[in-house]
C-alpha cells in the first residue's frame, strides 16, 4: 500500500517539486488521487479506491459526511419529512446492506446514520480532509490534475497539491434553479426556494402556493395541504403520480419484478395504468391536468398522499404561474390567486465551480457537460464524476458502480495500458449516450437514468474492460 | 466469473427480516483488531463458538461474535430458508458491527461465508473444515453416515453422528451434549447444498485461509484441498480432530492458528 494516504501532510516546502503555471508551489501527492466531496458518492469512491489500493485524499467542504444528507451542511436540501422515495434494496450500496428492520423508505436520519456508518466501518474519516472546499481543479500534463482549495468560506491561504487522477463528487442538489417570472420583485408576500424549506411549522396557518411538481414538491404540497390554511399547487403539466406501494408491495420493487422479466416498457406501461386505474382512477375528474406522456417518460414522482389530499379538496391543482401581481399571482388560465407563501420547488441544477466547463466538454458552458457512463469524459482518462445521474432509483448502487469501474480502470492503466486505452476510445466514441427511454424535456432530463438501462451499461463496461 | 452489477431478481424480492441471535466476547482493552464473525455451519448455533472460541479470541484481543443463522439457535423460526437468506443474515451482521470483519464460516457456514463474501468485502475470510456443497460432499457423506444423510435427500433433517464431528479424545458425555444440541437446517437450504450454484466471486479480493483436519469425517482432505486452491493456498492441517474442531478437545489449536494469521495482516490477494 503506498504510504501517500498517511496523515499530517509533508512540508509544502520540502515536498515542492513543481510550481503551477501562475508560479505557486505544488505539492506532489504521487499515485493518490483526489475525491471532491464526502457525501454518499464521495464516501463510494474513497471506500473503492481504496480497496483498489489507492492513496485517497478526499476534500469535503462541510465538517461532517452525508453531504446533501447531513442535514447539519449549509446545502443539504432535506427537510423535517423527507424520507426515501425508492425503497431499500434499490437505494443501499450493494456491498454494505441497510439493516433489513429499517423500513422500506427510510427517513433522512436513518441514511444519514448509514452513511456515518459506512464511513466508520471502512475507516474513511482519515483520507478526508473537513472544513476545506476545493477551488480550482486545472488538468495539468501527463493526466494529472492540480487541486487547490483553502479553508471554506475563505479563509486561510490556498495550497495547491498534484494527483494522478480525480473523481468529482459534489453533489447535483444544492445549487437551487429559480425560474424568472414577471412581477415577482414586486410581491409583497413571502417567497422561498424549496431548498430553505426545513419544517413543516413554516407553512402553518398560511396560504400557501407550492410551484413544482417534483418529489419536493410535492412533499411540499401534501405538508401544506396538513399545515397551511389553504394550498395552491402549481404544475407545469399534468404528471403520473406513482403510489410507493402496489400489490401489496414497494411500487418499484413490483417494476422490477418486470424488469428482471424483461417485460417491454409498452407492456409496463398499460399494466401501470390498469393498476392505476383500479385504485385513484382518472386524475382530470379532481382538477388535475392530463398527463401529456406516458408513464415513465418522466422522472418519477413517488407519493401516495398528494392525490389522496387533492381528492379531499385540502390541495388545488392549479396550472403555471404566468406573472406576479403584489398582492396577487396571475395564472396561466387568467386566474388570480392570493397566496402569502410562494415556495418554488423549481429543482437544482448541477454547478462545478471549481472546473472549467471545457474540460467537462461543456464547450458552450450550458451547464451540461458531454459524457459517456455519465461519468467519464472524453480525453481525460483520468478524471470521472460520480453520482451526476438521476435514476428512477436509488443513486448511491449507481455511484457505487461508476467508482469500482474507475477504480479498475486506473489499476490498469498500469499494469494493462492497452485496455485503458481501449476504454479511452469507447469514451470517446460514446460520450452523451442515453439510458432512459424516451423522457420529457426540462433543464435536468439530460442525466436522467433508468437503472436497469444504466447498471446494464455499466456492467457491459466491466466485463469489456477486464474481459481475458 | 464476471463482476454481476444487475440483481432484479433480488432487489424485487428482498430477503423477510427475522430475529437473530448473535451472541459476543469483547477483548478488556480495545487493540484496534479487526472483529471476527463467527458462522456457524448446518444444525450449529452461536453457542458452539460461545463454548470456547468466542472467549479466547477476545482474551487475545479480537473482537469476537457468532451469530446463529435463520432457523438456528435462539435465532427466529425459518423452515423454507435458503442459502441466500443465511448470506443475508451474515452480511446484515457483519455490516452492523463497529469495522470491517473477518468471516470465519464452519462447515456449511463457510459455504454461507463464501456467497457473502460476494456481498460484502470482508477484511478476511477463514473457511473451517469448509462443506462447499456438490455431488462429492454428498458421496463422502453418504459413506461414512448412510442413516443420517439419505433423508435429507427428501427433505428430512441431516444429521450427523457424534462420532463424525468429535475426535474420541473428547469425553463421551460431552460429545453426547453437543449432539444433543444440533438443530437442522431448513430443506430447500440442504437441497442446495448439492444442486446450489458456486458463489460468485469475493467482492474487495480479501485474503482466504482454509484450515480443516486430515481425520474430519464429514470434508474429506480432498475436499479440503480443493476449497483451499480455490483461494490460491493450501489447507492448514489438524490431524486427530474431528469436524467440529470449535468443540472438540483441541479447541485451542486450530484458533490460535487462525489469531495467529490474522495477527501478521495478511494482504489482500489480487493487489498491485
Amino acid at each position: 500500500m503506498s504510504t501517500s494516504t498517511d496523515h499530517g501532510r509533508p512540508d509544502p516546502e520540502a515536498s515542492t517539486l513543481a510550481l503551477t503555471r501562475d508560479g505557486r508551489p505544488v505539492s506532489d501527492r504521487g499515485d493518490t488521487v483526489c475525491v471532491v466531496g464526502a457525501g454518499a458518492s464521495g464516501l463510494t469512491a474513497i471506500k473503492n479506491l481504496r480497496e483498489h489500493g489507492f492513496g485517497v485524499d478526499c476534500y469535503e467542504r462541510e465538517t461532517g459526511v452525508g453531504g446533501a444528507w447531513n442535514w447539519r451542511h449549509d446545502r443539504s436540501p432535506v427537510y423535517a419529512s423527507t424520507h426515501l422515495i425508492s425503497s431499500r434494496p434499490f437505494t443501499q450500496f450493494p456491498d454494505f446492506p441497510m439493516p433489513d428492520d429499517w423500513p422500506d423508505y427510510p427517513h433522512h436520519s436513518q441514511l444519514l446514520s448509514y452513511f456515518e456508518r459506512y464511513a466508520d466501518h471502512f475507516d474513511l474519516r482519515g483520507h478526508i480532509w473537513f472544513g476545506t472546499e476545493v477551488v480550482r481543479v486545472e488538468p495539468v500534463a501527463g493526466d494529472r490534475w492540480d487541486v487547490t482549495t483553502r479553508s471554506t468560506g475563505g479563509y486561510g491561504p490556498e495550497r495547491t497539491s498534484r494527483y494522478a487522477a480525480v473523481v468529482i463528487a459534489n453533489g447535483h442538489n444544492w445549487s437551487p434553479k429559480l425560474p424568472r417570472y414577471e412581477g415577482l420583485e414586486e410581491f409583497r408576500g413571502e417567497v422561498m426556494h424549496a431548498s430553505s424549506y426545513k419544517d413543516p411549522a413554516q407553512l402553518r396557518g398560511k396560504r400557501v402556493l407550492v410551484v413544482g411538481a417534483g418529489n419536493t414538491g410535492c412533499d411540499v404540497a401534501v405538508e401544506a395541504a396538513q399545515q397551511a390554511s389553504r394550498c395552491w399547487h402549481s404544475t407545469r403539466r399534468g404528471y403520473w403520480y406513482a403510489p410507493k406501494y402496489v400489490l401489496g408491495r414497494p411500487a418499484d420493487q413490483v417494476n422490477d419484478a418486470l424488469l428482471a422479466l424483461r417485460v417491454p416498457l409498452r407492456v409496463r406501461q398499460w399494466l401501470y395504468h390498469w393498476t392505476l386505474r383500479l385504485t385513484v382512477g382518472d386524475l382530470t375528474r379532481f382538477g388535475l391536468p392530463k398527463p401529456d406522456h406516458r408513464v415513465y417518460e418522466t422522472h418519477p414522482i413517488a407519493n401516495s398522499q398528494l392525490v389522496y389530499y387533492v381528492g379531499h379538496g385540502e390541495i388545488a391543482p392549479v396550472p403555471d404561474v404566468a406573472r406576479f401581481h403584489p398582492y396577487a399571482v396571475e395564472l396561466s388560465d387568467g386566474r388570480e390567486i392570493d397566496p402569502d407563501l410562494v415556495v418554488f420547488a423549481t429543482g437544482y441544477l448541477p454547478r462545478f465551480e471549481f472546473l472549467d466547463p471545457a474540460v467537462l466538454g461543456d464547450e458552450a458552458g450550458q451547464g451540461r457537460p458531454k459524457l459517456w457512463l455519465n461519468a467519464f469524459v472524453p480525453g481525460r482518462p483520468t478524471l470521472a464524476v460520480a453520482g451526476l445521474v438521476q435514476p428512477d432509483s436509488g443513486i448511491f448502487p449507481l455511484s457505487h458502480w461508476q467508482t469500482v469501474l474507475f477504480a479498475r480502470l486506473l489499476r490498469l492503466r498500469v499494469t494493462r495500458p492497452d485496455r485503458a486505452d481501449a476504454f479511452a476510445a469507447r469514451v470517446t466514441a460514446k460520450a452523451g449516450e442515453r439510458y432512459a427511454g424516451p423522457v420529457k424535456d426540462s433543464s435536468r432530463h439530460w442525466f436522467e437514468v433508468g437503472h436497469a438501462d444504466y447498471l446494464r451499461a455499466v456492467q457491459r463496461a466491466l466485463h469489456d474492460l477486464e474481459e481475458k | 466469473m464476471k463482476v454481476r452489477v444487475m440483481r432484479g431478481r433480488e432487489w424485487a424480492r428482498p430477503v423477510r427480516p427475522v430475529r437473530r441471535e448473535v451472541l459476543g466476547a469483547a477483548p478488556e482493552v480495545e487493540q484496534g483488531r479487526p472483529p471476527l464473525l463467527f458462522v456457524p455451519g448446518f444444525g450449529h448455533g452461536a453457542w458452539a463458538f460461545a463454548e470456547h472460541w468466542l472467549g479466547h479470541a477476545a482474551s487475545r484481543g479480537f473482537p469476537a461474535y457468532a451469530l446463529s443463522l435463520r432457523g438456528h439457535g435462539d435465532s427466529g423460526p425459518a423452515p423454507e430458508a435458503t442459502l441466500r437468506a443465511y448470506a443475508h443474515d451474515v452480511t446484515q451482521v457483519a455490516a452492523g458491527l463497529p469495522r470491517q470483519a473477518v468471516l470465519v464460516g464452519h462447515g456449511a457456514g463457510a459455504l454461507v461465508v463464501a456467497h457473502a463474501l460476494a456481498r460484502y468485502p470482508a477484511r478476511a475470510a477463514v473457511l473451517v473444515a469448509p462443506v462447499l456443497g456438490g455431488w462429492a460432499t454428498f458421496g463422502a457423506a453418504l459413506r461414512s453416515n448412510p442413516v443420517g444423510t439419505l433423508p435429507a435427500v427428501f427433505g428430512g433433517p441431516l444429521r450427523l453422528h457424534r462420532r463424525q464431528l468429535f475426535s474420541r479424545e473428547l469425553p463421551e458425555a460431552e460429545a453426547r451434549r453437543y449432539a444433543d444440541r444440533l438443530g437442522r437446517a431448513g430443506r430447500r437450504a440442504q437441497w442446495q447444498l448439492l444442486t446450489g450454484r458456486a458463489a460468485e466471486p469475493a467482492v474487495g479480493d480479501p485474503p482466504v485461509l482454509v484450515l480443516g483436519s486430515p481425520d474430519d469425517r464429514v470434508v474429506p482432505a480432498t475436499a479440503l484441498t480443493r476449497a483451499a486452491r480455490r483461494y490460491g493456498s493450501a489447507p492448514l492441517l489438524f490431524p486427530g480432530m474431528g469436524h467440529d474442531m470449535m468443540l472438540d478437545a483441541r479447541w485451542r489449536e486450530p484458533v490460535d492458528a487462525i489469531l495467529d494469521w490474522l495477527a501478521k495482516d495478511p494482504a489482500p490477494t489480487g493487489r498491485p
